[in-house]
């Protein structure tokens, strides 16, 4: 142990190694980290959740693909949205899948969508402090049958509410969703069953909307979005062109 | 005296280390600190590229899948080496194209070629596909980049496994995605706007080629680090052909090559 107090102790006076390799800046510093960008909604509604993500995947300026999917088909019930950086959230999802069918053999049936939930943000912050850069949205159909969306920060802190949007095109989209969804006081009577009185198709329709004015302003956003609905029939895909610019 | 089981390596002495400068470091960047402690012990952490590759590109077409890539590993700003295979054949029919450290990408090779050993060693009637390279490079980059020690490349990786054509890439921090036509580096900027104006379903060889053509075309005249000499393999469910190294038609009889400085004046 005594070389390795004397390498810490050495820590800030150490020997800046120069680089050997003939490159004009002073050692490469590269970052684990990459923002892929993209944007996630749900909304839930009183037996039904939409969910929805863009199909971009970026780099810094560039465009990797116009084609890719953020939406993760975790339980039949369950489906997650996310978005951040890209290897990130893959893992993730495998990491969940994994988790996933170790409950099945265990208890002989599929994972509800609150277990889920809990199940993200134990795994999120399990990486406290070296974070999965993926901001997501669960959503589905909860014990009751009712629609159920839960949001997350990149650690693992969560809340259930009746609608959420994540990624780049959060701040441009969150602020439409609160105008059209957000009820008044849970204290008003009568006594509201879900925060959204949207119909499933008005739901889908104000998904394409918010989806079509962040994709204006918000570089990460467009090429496509796919919108996935879940109801107590199954799951059903949507899918709408986005502006490519 | 207590020995460290913390790390299982062998102090080292650094043979260039009078050219090592003192620096006072302020800063508590955890790369900074294994980066120090890499001057004690035999901890390799993050590093940097020291010998290049440039661009890779791949498209898929009607027969199969095309990757093209020069054949230029530079050192820093000097094309030090020319002849450099930048793409290898994983099995017969899946091709691994590298950008970045040359030799991350041998040292790949090595592990892929024991990879494929081992799995045609069951001989269950069921080989690796392309697919399945692809997502346990993305696994070995992910894990790398997880440990702070990435394999400096962004891969490419093509093939066909009964009948499912398969292009996709790997970056070195793991980011993956799957396209019908792919590029690294400088190859998005420059290659893949042509390939999203003029790639289409189902080409052909010669389509296809003269597609990858222009593009490496292009890359040689805007990208310092390519060079004049490339290859193309092409990956069909039937084997892996990478061709000899050719050149290409390059133009450079322009009046503004002739006289550079003949509207600038005061210069020679």
């Amino acid at each position: 142990m005594r070389s390795w107090k004397l390498a810490k102790m050495s820590m800030v006076f150490a020997p800046r190694l120069a680089e050997s390799a003939p490159t004009s800046h002073v050692g490469a510093s590269w970052s684990p980290y990459d923002n892929n960008g993209g944007t996630c909604v749900a909304i839930a509604g009183a037996d039904y959740c939409v969910i929805a993500a863009d199909t971009r995947m970026s780099t810094g300026f560039s465009i990797l693909t116009r084609d890719y999917s953020k939406i993760h088909h975790i339980t039949e019930k369950c489906v997650l949205a996310s978005s951040g950086f890209q290897a990130d959230v893959r893992s993730l999802q495998k990491n969940l899948d994994a988790r996933h069918q170790i409950y099945q053999h265990q208890h002989s049936k599929q994972m509800s969508c609150p277990a889920m939930a809990q199940l993200l943000s134990n795994t999120l912050y399990y990486k406290r402090f070296f974070p999965y850069y993926s901001f997501n949205v669960l959503g589905g159909l909860d014990n009751e049958g009712k629609g159920c969306v839960y949001t997350y920060d990149a650690v693992g802190s969560y809340e259930r509410s009746g609608y959420s949007s994540q990624g780049s095109g959060q701040t441009l989209i969150m602020p439409v969703l609160d105008n059209q969804l957000k009820s008044a006081s849970p204290l008003v009577l009568p006594p509201r069953e879900s925060s959204t009185p949207l119909t499933e198709s008005e739901a889908v329709d104000l998904i394409k909307d918010t989806f079509a004015s962040a994709a204006e302003r918000d570089i990460y956003t467009g090429d496509g979005v796919e919108i996935v609905i879940i109801n107590k029939e199954g799951i059903r895909r949507e899918t709408m062109a986005l502006k490519r610019d | 005296m207590r020995s460290s089981k913390l790390i299982s390596v062998v102090p080292r002495t650094l043979p260039e280390s009078h050219l090592y400068s003192f620096h006072f470091i302020p800063t508590l960047r955890s790369i900074d600190f294994f980066q120090s402690l890499s001057a004690y012990v035999a901890v390799s952490m993050s590093r940097q590229p020291y010998v290049t590759g440039t661009s890779v590109l791949g498209l898929i077409y009607e027969g199969g899948v095309l990757i093209a890539a020069d054949t230029a590993g530079s050192y820093g700003s000097t094309t030090r080496f020319k002849s450099v295979e930048r793409m290898k054949a994983v099995s017969n029919n899946t091709l691994l194209g590298a950008s970045g450290e040359i030799s991350d990408f041998q040292a790949i090779t090595q592990l892929l070629d024991r990879l494929i050993v081992a799995d045609a060693m069951w001989d269950d009637g069921n080989d690796l596909g392309p697919l399945d390279i692809h997502n346990y490079l993305t696994r070995v980059m992910y894990n790398r980049r997880n440990k702070f020690d990435p394999l400096w490349n962004t891969l490419i990786l093509g093939g066909v496994k009964n009948g499912v054509k398969h292009l996709g890439s790997v970056s070195m921090i793991g980011v993956h995605y799957v396209d019908n036509h792919i590029a690294t580096g400088f190859g998005i900027h420059l290659a893949q706007p042509i390939f999203r104006e003029e790639w289409k379903e189902n080409m052909t060889l010669e389509e296809g080629t003269r597609l990858l053509e222009k593009a490496l075309l292009v890359l040689f005249y805007r990208d310092r680090s390519a060079i004049n000499k490339i290859q193309v393999a092409n990956v069909t469910e039937d084997g892996v052909h990478i061709s000899q190294p050719y050149a290409l038609k390059s133009e450079w009889n322009l009046e503004a090559f002739k006289n550079p400085t003949a509207s600038a004046a005061g210069s020679w």
